[in-house]
């Protein structure tokens, strides 16, 4: 099997939908000419022209209201924001715009646009380039949400996103782009919306998304040395949610933990560990944990950053006084 | 050292010569790995919007600026050592870490704050100038952003208000013709930036970033009007001489286009205006730029031996001190774990 990036996995997504699909287009700052900013859409714009790799001006509220008036219109715009952070300019396009209009409108028409940014720490990019944010999308009902963590999902969710009828962000992690697995691309992918379990063990559960499953992966490996068998679930999509997948195995174990890189607080986590307290209160031995981000904004000290996010470290330390 | 003739172009070139020299340390502490993060933005061809402008704010004068803003900084006053800090994520540095280069601030300067969101500084001069007004504090509030920003909203909605309510503001556009690998004209039809802050009401002009003196004057009665009421704005015409950060090679642009860019050499013409018009002798300015390379040289040891910040540094700051921390989440898992273990 080939090696591939999680960034070419992306930009092998983009491709292959934009062959297939004559009404994708791409928009965005620097997508074209540059190829990204990261790299994804790197010579794209050889094959599929200028007309379909739209170079923006930094203008973000008017690139994501224009692929909501192109999605309503005929087009699938993937509309790319450089940095998620930059969601702040752009909320009004998305959430009050994107968002609604199906369901303002008494279910005329859809957006079928796709959102794609990138988050997360590990640049030392600062408090305005650091961001986990994903909290806020899964809060706006009428946004779909999906975070890759695998080279083999970055390919396979972003072909899904580019098919459904309504409006996905997709969320890829900056420190994930030069990860590199061995993919077979041509294997069925799992059904959009569906959970991935990445590893089973009977001791406890790690619900998880995005670059902590790899870190949730690490820190199972070690329990594992000390004889703790974790299950760790990679949600894939944060909308729509596969609950029965988190039910199944929380009921089966009795002991879970959400992990998330975003602010604890109110965050993605917090929904996820409410929801496994309601809905398997009776299964539970103990409450159900969060390790999440601190509740404060990401440093550009390297040492402050990664100190303010979960680890494969904490994780494992975590679980391990959980399952004690 | 001193130089022979006081002239003060001799002393916007010194300033213009320690922003170049700053900047190219910057490019070496990224090099040894001492920055935080690749995130860097050298402002070297650009030494003249820093200093022209500067020149002529006021002490009670407040700015803000955009993420390639470390020149500016500089020719306001600010102290080299602890810029350089940050920018290596330092606990002696101007915010002890938490911003680094792209959100340098210091109050006691006036800097408001750099920012990594582009046209993200430009309304808070609008409210600045609103203190300004209300508060008489006869200051007036620069605003810097690139070229770049000249393509968001924000820029002509603080324009719009800034004529309406006569707020003694300025805005300034350091136009290195480029933002990241797109050309004004590829992100514009109209490059005559001028003309928009005129339709707006404002003061509007141009001019070529070349001749710092020329910069100078601009801003000159800009800041002037801008002080009795008349907001304004100015394009300064520069060449970004190098990648937009430091991981950009510039593969987007011709490398004799690059060449004929960096002829467009703020620091040199300085010093050949100088040398030319008998103000100074080359010997004097190459002792005086001696001298700066050593100030500059200092900058990386102070930032390479500084320490980082201390990990429980992490939870001040987010609210004002004697104000409830956040909770830090070892501390609330600790309390779920603690009860289970009993
Ligand atoms: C709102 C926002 N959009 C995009 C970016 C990414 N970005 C950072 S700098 C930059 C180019 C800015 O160009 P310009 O304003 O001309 O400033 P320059 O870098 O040339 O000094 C871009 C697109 C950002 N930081 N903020
Ligand atoms: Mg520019």
């Amino acid at each position: 099997m080939p090696a591939m990036t999680y960034r070419d996995a992306l930009r092998q997504a983009l491709d292959d939908a934009m062959t297939e699909d004559k009404s994708i287009v791409v928009i965005g700052e620097e997508v074209g000419r540059y190829g990204g900013a990261y790299g994804v859409t790197k010579d794209l714009i050889k094959v599929h022209g200028p007309e379909r790799l739209i170079d923006t001006p930094i203008s973000e509220p008017a690139i994501i209201g224009a692929a909501v008036g192109a999605a309503m219109t005929g087009l699938r715009p993937v509309a790319e924001l450089m940095y998620i952070d930059f969601l702040g300019m752009t909320m009004d396009q998305l959430a009050n715009q994107a968002a609604k209009i199906r369901y303002m409108f008494g279910g005329q028409i859809g957006v079928p646009m796709v959102l794609r940014t990138q988050g997360g720490t590990g640049r030392s990019a600062g408090a305005q380039h650091s961001q986990s944010l994903e909290a806020w999308i899964m809060h706006t009902p009428g946004l779909r949400l999906a975070m890759p963590a695998t080279v083999a999902d970055a390919y396979h969710l972003l072909r899904q996103s580019l098919t459904k009828p309504d409006p996905v962000v997709f969320i890829e992690h900056k420190a994930l782009y030069t990860r590199k697995e061995e993919v077979d691309l041509s294997a069925d992918p799992l059904p959009w919306g569906k959970a991935a379990v990445r590893r089973q063990g009977d001791d406890l559960v790690i619900v998880t998304y995005s670059r902590q499953v790899l870190y949730a992966l690490e820190a199972a490996e070690a329990l594992a040395r000390k004889g703790i068998e974790a299950t760790v679930i990679d949600l894939r999509t944060l909308n729509p949610l596969d609950f029965d997948t988190i039910r199944t195995h929380v009921e089966r174990v009795g002991k879970a933990m959400v992990v998330s890189e975003g602010v604890m607080t109110s965050g993605v986590a917090a929904e996820l560990c409410a929801r496994i307290s309601e809905e398997c209160f009776d299964f539970l031995e103990q409450p159900v944990i969060r390790v999440a981000g601190e509740d404060i904004p990401i440093s550009v000290s390297q040492e402050l950053e990664s100190g303010s996010v979960p680890s494969a470290r904490i994780i494992a330390e975590v679980a391990e006084r959980l399952t004690a | 050292m001193t130089l022979t003739a006081n002239s003060h172009l001799a002393e916007l070139y010194r300033t213009m010569r320690r922003i170049r020299t700053f900047e190219e340390r910057v490019g070496e502490l990224f090099v040894r790995g001492q920055s935080a993060g690749s995130m860097l933005h050298l402002s070297i061809g650009e030494e003249s919007s820093a200093a022209g402008v500067c020149d002529v704010m006021k002490p009670q004068d407040t700015f803000t600026t955009h993420h390639r803003g470390h020149g500016i900084f500089l020719a306001r006053g600010a102290d080299p050592r602890r810029m350089m800090a940050e920018i290596g994520g330092k606990e002696t540095g101007y915010c002890h870490g938490k911003g680094g280069s792209m959100h340098i601030a210091d109050m006691a300067l006036g800097h408001l704050g750099a920012n990594a969101i582009v046209g993200g500084g430009i309304p808070a001069v609008v409210g600045a100038g609103l203190s300004s007004k209300y508060l008489k504090q006869d200051s007036v509030s620069i605003a810097f952003f690139g070229d770049g920003a000249m393509q968001q909203g924000i820029l002509y909605e603080s324009m719009n208000m800034a004529a309406l309510w006569s707020l003694p503001v300025l805005f300034v556009c350091v136009n290195n013709q480029y933002g990241m690998g797109t050309r004004i004209d590829q992100a514009t039809r109209n490059t005559a930036f001028d003309e928009r802050a005129r339709a707006f009401g404002l003061n509007g002009a141009v001019v070529n970033g070349l001749d710092v003196e020329e910069v100078r004057d601009a801003a000159r009665w800009l800041i002037d009007d801008a002080r009795a009421g008349k907001p304004g704005f100015l394009s300064v015409e520069v060449y970004r001489f190098f990648g937009h950060a430091r991981m950009d090679k510039s593969p987007y642009r011709a490398e004799v286009e690059e060449l004929e860019g960096r002829k467009k050499d703020p620091v040199l013409f300085a010093r050949a205006k100088l040398i030319e018009s008998g103000l100074e002798s080359a010997a004097a300015l190459d002792a005086l730029d001696r001298e700066i390379a050593a100030e500059m040289d200092a900058t990386i040891d102070f930032a390479v031996e500084s320490r980082a910040p201390a990990l429980s540094s992490m939870f001040r700051d987010v609210y004002a001190v004697g104000e409830p921390e956040p909770e830090p989440v070892r501390a609330r898992i600790d309390r779920v774990l603690a009860r289970e273990d009993a």
